[in-house]
């Protein structure tokens, strides 16, 4: 894929002969679907997909389109479907979306919670509710308090975010709340913090879930990207288990193709094919991103 | 007609795994099996060894089994929240500390899958799933197309598993079955006191019938308030809530639960 969008990004040195570690794909479970592309109605500033307002670098994917995506997974034994962006709730057509995935499979959406409506969480309720597979809501949090969170979304993003929380458990959708754990953070201690501020914000059943930190899109920018000595070269083939990495049971879809994981949405390396058929093939894992999978053990599913 | 009887993470409640067997005589079964992870959350881990080996029951080698059988440094139950990870470690050391060397050899021999073939249907029985035996297969949050692929891929007509907790049957449309049996060792996350065990006749279809056994509670509650086991545990001994390891429920079990 050449693209020159593509082209504003900061991108991997190129490899210098090194060999990287072959992953195949075992099975997939994850099929992650870009139904927003990458339209937003927040430009954070560390947006590893550099979503926001007018963004089309990635389009937003008709409901058609996703159906066929989703009869492909199933022909393939997907296990549960991810709908991302941008901000899934940008896509006019995003809860018939739903209505149609989840007679078939479990579904999350990954949402900034800043788009809910009265009929919307009544909409959401009924769905969720109505399904015999799980409909997992996830909101990212930037921060434990307005502070942090608001310096990258915007002032008063933090607070809508919580209205958002709120208005989700009322409805019994009990959203699953996502927050970077940064290289220095104590996971337990962070995730304390999180539940506890939760708690007094009024949320009964705080859900939570630690990402690391992806030194990709704005967040490159903003801070870094990946240096050097962060990769996986020359790794020996026994020091890694396929299965610990979530590009072995993924792929992850976007109005330009085929991707080996959500993460990896704007490296043309990592475009596997248009098809999800022609995606099924081994990935060399040569981007710093692997690296922090590889390091950390986490993927981005749910648990 | 094949009557087999199969429950999975006993989780060292040695009070349930009695009555769990008395039960299981009392309705008759041809087979027995334990789908594995005998030891962790409760107290006294041998005991439980002791019945299910003394009773002659089949096991299968759970993560916890081979954890505790190769003296691993956790029970790789594959918890990813760092609470839940706390809480699963003091179980582990706990309980790998307090198992005779004899029972450790022994589930070190154990087989991690085992196949029946019965009325012409192949059974597979796991522990967490036919590929991995740590796999959490939660009912809502497996589409039929994975369970297909699932026996499928394992050859099996009928999967039987554990390793959730929770157990579930579903009947796949090409006709084939997945039941998780549930664990002996917890409730079930459904405010019950009692346990649940799977009860399947194989005759000209399946029959599955999950059934309840209550035990005494409250004496296992006071044992693991003895050793000093988190007053967590015993919370959820006494009500039948999961207080722990709930981060990897999906929204749909959670939101059965009270916490």
């Amino acid at each position: 894929m050449s693209s020159p969008a593509l082209s504003i990004l900061p991108r991997q040195p190129a490899p210098r002969g090194e060999s990287f570690p072959l992953q195949p794909l075992l099975h997939l479970d994850s099929l992650w679907i870009q139904v927003a592309g990458t339209s937003c109605n927040l430009r954070c500033t560390h947006c590893f997909v550099s979503a926001g307002p007018g963004e089309d670098r990635h389009a937003l994917m008709a409901r058609a389109e996703v159906q066929r995506h989703v009869a492909q997974g199933l022909a393939l034994g997907v296990k549960e479907f991810y709908f991302t962006g941008g901000e899934p709730f940008v896509h006019p057509e995003m809860l018939d979306i739903l209505a149609d995935t989840l007679p078939h499979g479990p579904c999350t959406v990954l949402t900034n919670g800043t788009l809910f409506t009265e009929r919307r969480l009544e909409e959401l309720r009924r769905l969720g509710g109505g399904a015999r597979f799980s409909l997992e809501i996830r909101v990212s949090l930037d921060g434990p308090g307005p502070e942090e969170h608001d310096a990258f979304r915007g002032r008063g993003a933090f607070a809508r975010t919580l209205e958002g929380l709120l208005a989700l458990e009322h409805h019994g959708l009990l959203p699953i709340v996502t927050a970077t754990q940064g290289p220095g953070d104590d996971a337990l201690e962070l995730r304390e913090r999180y539940v506890r501020m939760l708690r007094e914000a009024g949320l009964r059943r705080p859900r939570l879930k630690l990402l690391p930190l992806f030194r990709l899109g704005r967040e490159a920018a903003r801070t870094r990207g990946y240096q050097a000595v962060e990769t996986l070269a020359d790794l020996p083939p026994e020091s890694i288990d396929p299965a610990r990495l979530q590009c072995s049971s993924c792929r992850a879809v976007t109005s330009r193709g085929v991707f080996v994981c959500p993460l990896l949405v704007d490296e043309p390396a990592a475009r596997m094919g248009r098809t999800l058929g022609e995606s099924l093939g081994a990935f060399r894992l040569a981007h710093g991103a692997c690296f922090t999978c590889y390091v950390t053990g986490m993927t981005c599913g749910n648990a | 007609m094949v009557r087999l009887a199969a429950f999975g993470g006993v989780y060292s409640n040695h009070l349930a795994l009695a009555a769990v067997l008395e039960d299981i005589e009392r309705r008759g079964a041809d087979r027995v099996w334990c789908l594995g992870d005998l030891g962790g959350f409760g107290p006294h881990p041998d005991r439980a060894a002791e019945i299910l080996r003394g009773a002659g029951i089949s096991m299968l080698r759970g993560n916890y089994d081979d954890s505790i059988g190769n003296d691993r440094a956790d029970c790789a139950c594959g918890y990813t929240d760092p609470r839940d990870n706390g809480f699963a470690q003091i179980s582990y050391d706990y309980t790998v500390a307090r198992t005779s060397s004899d029972h450790k050899a022994w589930m070190r021999g154990l087989p991690e899958r085992h196949r029946i073939e019965a009325e012409g249907r192949r059974l597979l029985l796991c522990h967490g799933s036919p590929r991995r035996v740590n796999e959490f297969l939660w009912e809502s949050a497996c589409s039929d197309a994975f369970l297909e692929w699932l026996c499928d891929r394992h050859e099996a007509d009928v999967i039987l598993c554990t390793h959730t907790g929770i157990p579930w049957h579903r009947a796949l449309p090409s006709g084939r079955h997945v039941v998780n049996v549930g664990a002996i060792g917890r409730p079930a996350n459904d405010g019950r006191t009692g346990v649940w065990y799977a009860g399947l006749e194989l005759d000209g279809g399946l029959e599955v019938e999950f059934r309840p056994v209550a035990y005494d509670h409250e004496a296992l509650a006071l044992e693991m308030e003895a050793e000093r086991l988190p007053a967590e545990f015993a919370e959820t001994i006494r009500t039948g809530w999961w207080t722990t390891c709930l981060e990897n429920l999906p929204v749909r079990e959670r939101r059965r639960g009270r916490h």
